[in-house]
């Protein structure tokens, strides 16, 4: 971006609004999250009935998934990186990988979720079905949104519309899936690890 | 090989004139640190030896993880304080609510006192 297009979203503060805004949006779901992992934690061992978590949770499962988003995260800095110094090329690809990752990520909730359900697990089952679906559910989601977000900067970017000059839409892309990551860090030691 | 052939990005090419990035160099080994890291949490789970310091254990790497990606990945160790305090402030308030309310359920905070002398 230019010196002159970067100007009209500078703030009095001297940093761009539009990160600014970013990062109060993601201050906001830092609370929004704290209190779905807050719930969890509150009604944690407190299921009269069954399948209680050590049953049914799949850590080698979980611990690739968990690999896979990390990697993701990998691939998005790399992608931001290549735009920055104008490889487009590495760019798509790193882009599109990323959006990939996000995909293989969400089939495995898609199949754990669809697991759980024939052992018995539905959100209505238990407080632990009720708080583990609402919480891995809601982080779902967003993952559901970066993906689009990230196949649609894909797509700009084949079209010719993004390069060097929309770094910082790529950057805020950035920031909300790496949130995103570190969502999952804290769910994959909160719910699987600490059972 | 030079600092820009390994992806750094000189501050005034870097967009909007923001803050220097990491290089790829500096990415591809926090990316090793955080893989690192899980294979470390996965292994201390099922080691039970560990089991009786476990709680600990998994927080403390849990926290190392988070804190390498907000900082290098989400650049919040080069840029600017303002974005720190946006995050940091929330995070703090998230933090304090979830122990108040494990403290709560758990029992070792209580109101019962205030309501019953009312």
């Amino acid at each position: 971006m230019t010196h002159a297009a970067a100007a009209p979203h500078r703030t009095s503060m001297g940093v761009d609004s539009r990160k600014m805004a970013f990062w109060a949006f993601i201050g906001s779901e830092c609370l929004l999250f704290g209190s779905l992992i807050s719930t969890y934690l509150v009604y944690k061992g407190k299921s009269v009935v069954g399948p209680y978590p050590s049953q049914i949770l799949n850590i080698p499962f979980t611990s690739v998934s968990t690999f896979d988003l990390l990697m993701s995260s990998l691939m998005m800095v790399l992608a931001l990186a290549a735009v920055r110094r104008g490889d487009m090329r590495w760019g798509k690809i790193w882009l599109l990988l990323t959006a990939l990752l996000g995909l293989v990520f969400l089939g495995g909730q898609v199949i754990e979720f669809t697991e759980f359900v024939h052992k018995g697990l539905t959100i209505g089952t238990n407080l632990f079905g009720c708080t583990f679906f609402l919480l891995t559910g809601t982080h779902g989601a967003h993952v559901s949104v970066g993906v689009l977000w990230l196949l649609t900067l894909w797509v700009r970017a084949l079209q010719g519309k993004l390069g060097p000059a929309q770094a910082m839409t790529v950057e805020i892309t950035g920031l909300y899936w790496h949130f995103v990551d570190v969502v999952w860090i804290v769910i994959f030691t909160v719910v699987y690890l600490l059972q | 090989m030079s600092a820009q052939e390994r992806g750094a990005v000189p501050r005034e090419a870097a967009g909007a004139g923001g803050p220097r990035h990491p290089t790829v160099g500096v990415y591809l080994r926090v990316a090793a640190a955080l893989v690192i890291l899980t294979v470390l949490e996965v292994g201390v789970f099922y080691v039970p030896a560990f089991h009786a310091v476990l709680v600990p254990t998994l927080v403390v790497l849990s926290a190392a993880k988070f804190s390498l990606v907000v900082m290098f990945y989400m650049h919040l160790r080069d840029d600017s304080k303002v974005f720190t305090f946006l995050f940091g402030a929330p995070l703090f308030l998230a933090a304090v609510v979830l122990v108040a309310l494990l403290l709560l359920f758990l029992g070792t905070l209580t109101l019962r006192g205030a309501a019953g002398t009312g």
